[in-house]
């Protein structure tokens, strides 16, 4: 029963074993867990909280961060999966209020048949409502929606210190704002309300374009993003300076009579080794991708889900890199500064370690959600790169140069290795963060860009 | 079979309740559920209304207490007097070493896995016989099918009761109504966060849909899930005794 097992709960963060696994998307850094407390309902949260030692507690979700802001090494993570309940729903206004491990895709199952949709998305639907919040993540509506965070009106916080703190626009705002983007550091959201969109139904009209340059990306972008709610590019990561693409815009459709059964894709069942994405399979891959789509060039309606989420029709596709596991480097470089993604662009290509999907956004101009919200105005480019060692860290850290000559910032959902150089300049707030952050909560992330202990 | 349309959960914040209370409020269902929490009654009764249950009812009671079994009998048939299901889903794992040494710990297992479950059974049972419907079931487990040196109190606890249904099954049958034991093997819920490699355990969720398929349609009368473990204890059964006893697991 429950009480019992959370004095057995107790009885191990005494005597810990150090053996805990849980991964990040990137499956690297590997680290070891001294425990994982898995509360079940928001009700044992507080003791969780009250009897940690300072520093030792971090909350994880779906584990869909790249890097390693979503671990907490040698020490402690509150796993809030199982708080995954849906308290309440307003239908004439689409206010919903759910608990913090709710998953997006739980979200869409149960209110996308009702006729709403999350006001934002990123790329993936298997992350919890509590860390597309810790990260204030966005999608391909930001120039139009701003991140998520910009749709959360209000939420229960857990606070080791001070219980539960409801933070809204009255009350405790600043709590608010530092919670959001806040990497999970202020403390452990009990609930959050979140203002759904209303939309017709599950499809999507979506129309792609091809482009073989910076420049025309850049026009196409301007010039959708009035009429598209959603736009995006997909990269070639061989291309260089001159990178080919394909772009994607979109609106939600008025077409609802339609049939619609959505499908469960395969799963990768291991991870392959790692021979198997080299130079020439992913270059032939990028260029595959990129023939298809520009021979399919043109308006189609589509399901939400192949628009929204195409990688998730493969589960666990990040064991596509291997063992070792992989990095993902998302920056964005300031419009003004075109030709540093050209250079960025163009030193991965010389690297010949080029990107298996590579994507490019414009971002809009709202202000951000949150203290530590990544996303401002410019151009967002994320690239994959299988983990080959000392290699691979080292290209990362030649596109730092670029990004940080060029006043940009690297979101550190994604990172596992930036310098504390580059958060700095990334976050010139994060000090005025820094007393926002709940006594007993800390993070591999954390310790490693700002050197707390 | 006729369909199991009001369904009464008794122990309804356990982890595989929970699950299995999702699967039905996605298909409509009226729901009864009995727990001791009623803020966490609250929180589930919110979040299967907005999955789609057709009506959910709570009511809280601590169930170990037999003194409280009258009460939740006529609250449920006030509330939902044509009830056609229901389902046993509360349990209780202490750690066998304690129990060894205290023999309160030991009673009260046998409390709350054996005797209160089977006080409230009958009570049920006799109002499903007389209106010669419906559906009893109660989760049990693969570790009521031998006694095991490592769990051997939870087991025979869980052993006594499957040997309850089995009786009540019999006598239930002429009324035309089924008994339906439920026997998980480890599966991820709260309370089996604390054993050794229970991230191996099975999906609550996986477990809770063959309780469901169990519950809609004619199927065995004891239900082993994940399914697996039909085979594995056949084979721990055949074990002789005079090895078994040297095992230490």
């Amino acid at each position: 029963m429950s009480g019992q097992s959370a004095a057995t709960l107790r009885k191990q963060s005494v005597a810990p074993p150090p053996t805990e696994r849980a991964l990040s998307w990137g499956r690297y850094p590997k680290t070891a867990h001294r425990h994982v407390h898995k509360p079940a309902w928001n009700d044992q949260v507080p003791e969780i909280l009250g009897t940690a030692a300072p520093g030792s507690l971090l909350p994880y979700g779906l584990g869909r961060s790249y890097g390693d802001s979503c671990l907490n090494a040698g020490r402690e993570l509150i796993d809030c999966r199982r708080l995954n309940r849906i308290l309440g729903f307003d239908e004439s206004t689409g206010m919903l209020r759910c608990e913090s491990g709710v998953s997006l895709s739980d979200i869409i199952d149960v209110f996308l048949p009702k006729g709403w949709f999350l006001p934002v998305t990123p790329g993936t639907r298997f992350i919890t409502v509590g860390g597309a919040i810790a990260n204030d993540v966005h999608g391909k509506n930001h120039h139009c929606a701003a991140t998520f965070g910009a749709h959360v009106c209000q939420i229960g916080l857990h606070r080791s210190n001070d219980g539960l703190v409801i933070c809204n626009s009255q009350d405790n705002f600043d709590m608010l704002q530092a919670t959001i983007g806040g990497l999970g550091l202020t403390g452990v959201i009990a609930w959050a309300d979140i203002q759904l969109k209303r939309v017709a139904g599950p499809w999507i009209d979506a129309e792609s374009i091809p482009f073989q340059s910076l420049s025309s990306f850049i026009d196409l972008s301007r010039e959708s993003n009035d009429r598209f709610e959603y736009t995006v590019a997909w990269l070639d990561g061989f291309a260089g300076k001159h990178p080919r693409g394909i772009f994607f815009r979109a609106n939600h459709s008025a077409e609802r009579g339609k049939q619609f059964h959505p499908k469960r894709g395969p799963r990768l069942p291991f991870a392959l080794p790692a021979w198997m994405l080299n130079r020439y399979s992913v270059r032939a891959f990028n260029t595959a991708y990129y023939k298809i789509h520009a021979a399919r060039k043109g308006a189609a309606i589509v399901p939400y889900d192949s628009f929204f989420y195409p990688l998730d029709s493969i589960r666990q596709w990040n064991l596509l890199h291997g063992k070792q596991g992989f990095l993902q480097y998302q920056c964005v470089i300031p419009e003004t500064n075109v030709e540093a993604v050209e250079e960025l662009l163009d030193r991965v290509a010389r690297s010949g370690m080029g990107s298996f999907l590579g994507v490019l956004k414009q971002f809009g101009s709202a202000p951000p959600a949150g203290m530590l919200s990544f996303p401002r105005p410019g151009l967002t480019i994320a690239l994959d790169f299988a983990m080959r060692g000392e290699r691979t860290l080292k290209l990362m850290q030649s596109l730092d140069e670029v990004v940080q000559q060029s006043g940009g910032a690297l979101y550190p959902a994604k990172d596992a290795r930036m310098s504390s150089a580059v958060f700095e300049a990334s976050f010139p707030r994060w000090r005025a963060f820094v007393p926002y952050i709940d006594p007993k909560m800390s993070s591999s992330f954390w310790r490693r860009v700002t050197g707390a202990q | 079979m006729t369909a199991m349309r009001k369904i009464i959960i008794l122990g309804a914040t356990s982890g595989i309740a929970l699950e299995v209370q999702r699967l039905l409020a996605r298909e409509g269902r009226e729901l009864l559920l009995v727990a001791r929490s009623s803020q966490r009654l609250a929180e589930v009764q919110a979040d299967l209304a907005a999955r789609g249950a057709h009506q959910v009812l709570t009511y809280s009671a601590d169930l170990a207490s037999i003194q409280q079994h009258a009460a939740i009998f006529e609250f449920a048939r006030h509330t939902l007097p044509d009830f056609d299901t229901v389902l046993l889903a509360y349990g209780s794992m202490r750690d066998q070493k304690d129990s060894e040494t205290s023999i309160d710990i030991l009673l009260e297992e046998l409390q709350v896995n054996f005797v209160s479950a089977t006080a409230i059974l009958t009570l049920f049972a006799a109002d499903l016989e007389r209106r010669r419907t419906g559906c009893l079931a109660a989760i049990t487990s693969v570790a009521g099918d031998r006694g095991r040196r490592s769990n051997y109190l939870y087991g025979s606890s869980k052993g006594a009761l499957s040997l309850f249904l089995q009786g009540l099954r019999s006598r239930l049958h002429p009324a035309g109504v089924r008994v339906i034991t439920i026997k998980p093997g480890p599966v991820q819920t709260p309370m089996t966060d604390h054993m050794p490699n229970s991230a191996r355990f099975a999906d609550p969720m996986q477990v809770a849909r063959d309780i469901v398929d169990a519950l809609e349609r004619r199927s065995p009368d004891v239900l082993y899930t994940p399914k697996i473990w039909r085979y594995i204890m056949t084979a721990v059964q055949q074990i002789p005794e005079t090895i078994f006893k040297r095992l230490s697991f």
